[in-house]
């Protein structure tokens, strides 16, 4: 029994763990978005906005490397983009730490499934299929 | 329209969608399709990446406060994961072959058949005897806390259940979508376990379903900033409001009211696609 509860609080002290890491990713990037937001509105508020064409957005929107350089320049978009990127990565790093939590507990059939999980995602970014 | 006012204005809908997708527990998703092509004129490619993006928000959002709560399966959302990260990628690369008219025929299709769902009478199935041997080797089974006590749960036929996912992710990669109601389906009917276990866990899994796709479509320039910035922000804020109103408001009328409304903009969303104009 004594084990049983132990083990209950420990998953029960991950879960919290993932819970705050999920909240604090979905907040900080909702503050980069906004931040980059109001510079953008700022500067291009008056323009027209054309979504109408599919043409993908301008370069430098949609690499990691790209979006950066654009942060360094201040440019809003790029701000927005950054806020986004991180968004994106919050489940992705939330991935992660359950792998390290999984291996806290010993449950490496879990690590095993988890890491195919992180795995698949990876191929997703990196494996070219993006065309 | 300047850019501005295109901004704020969207921001006022996205607000709209998401506060509705959390009472009526839809999703704010759902609406952003059918809102940024049929009310902005956006093409059906920036609306797919603008949804993916929202629907990690509010899923992330929202399943901080159900973990912590206890109620999600973790393990059962990590195997499942396996299941919709693949069908995500397979959506997203089929994307590129699939012609924009037919991606919005299938949505309206899909989008209908979420709002049916939502009526469904919910009947709680009680473990039965058919206990699987793979969600004993997986370590699926589980419990979680309530008013009487902790409950503890079975998980049932999990092969079915995973073919059903790995089909929700094909819908999710392909479409942008959450597809909330898929899982829910293959979590309740077919593997049985507790709605409210259902529930939180398909929430929890939105997320990393999204990103497995989202990364796809970040490169491929399907994701605007200037449409995400007003739609994340709108969505999450609506969603909040939502989850704060939950508790006092008769939600019975508005999900069928919203349910409606989703129908009509699915079979607009159908009718474009069949005569080309998405």
């Amino acid at each position: 029994m004594k084990q049983v509860l132990s083990k209950y609080f420990r998953d029960k002290d991950v879960q919290q763990l993932i819970g705050k890491q999920l909240r604090i990713g979905v907040i900080v990037s909702s503050i980069i978005v906004f931040i980059g937001g109001v510079i953008y509105l700022v500067r291009h508020g008056h323009e027209q906005p054309s979504y109408a064409d599919f043409t993908g957005v301008r370069e430098g929107l949609t690499s990691l490397p790209g979006i950066w350089q654009g942060v360094m320049e201040n440019k809003g978009m790029n701000i927005i983009q950054l806020g986004i990127v991180l968004l994106i990565a919050t489940p992705i790093i939330r991935i992660a730490f359950s792998v390290i939590a999984f291996l806290v507990e010993k449950d490496f059939l879990y690590v095993g499934i988890t890491l195919l999980v992180l795995g698949i995602i990876l191929f997703s970014m990196l494996g070219g299929i993006a065309g | 329209m300047t850019i501005l006012s295109f901004t704020l204005i969207l921001l006022c809908g996205a607000f709209m969608a998401g506060l509705l997708g959390s009472l009526t527990g839809l999703g704010g998703g759902v609406v952003i399709i059918p809102l940024l092509t049929l009310v902005f004129h956006a093409d059906i490619r920036y609306a797919i990446g603008t949804a993916l993006v929202a629907s990690i928000a509010t899923s992330s959002g929202s399943a901080s406060a159900y973990v912590k709560e206890g109620i999600t399966n973790i393990r059962l959302g990590m195997f499942l994961e396996i299941a919709t990260t693949t069908g995500a990628v397979v959506g997203a690369l089929l994307a590129v072959y699939m012609p924009t008219n037919v991606v919005a025929i299938i949505f309206g299709l899909v989008l209908i058949f979420s709002s049916l769902m939502s009526f469904r009478k919910k009947v709680e199935f009680t473990a039965g005897k058919d206990d699987s041997k793979a969600a004993e080797q997986l370590r699926l089974n589980g419990s979680y806390p309530s008013a009487g006590g902790i409950v503890d749960y079975k998980v049932h036929h999990v092969p079915g259940g995973y073919l059903m996912m790995t089909f929700a992710g094909v819908m999710s990669g392909l479409l942008g979508i959450g597809s909330g109601a898929l899982k829910v389906l293959a979590m309740d009917n077919i593997m049985r376990i507790p709605f409210k276990v259902s529930t939180t866990t398909s929430n929890f899994m939105i997320g990393v379903t999204a990103a497995a796709s989202a990364v796809v479509y970040l490169q491929r320039g399907y994701i605007s900033p200037g449409l995400c910035m007003p739609v994340v922000l709108g969505v999450l804020a609506g969603a909040f409001a939502g989850s704060r109103l939950l508790a006092r408001a008769n939600v019975k009328w508005l999900r069928i009211v919203f349910s409606v409304v989703i129908g009509l903009l699915a079979l607009q969303m159908i009718y474009n696609g069949v005569t080309g104009k998405l």
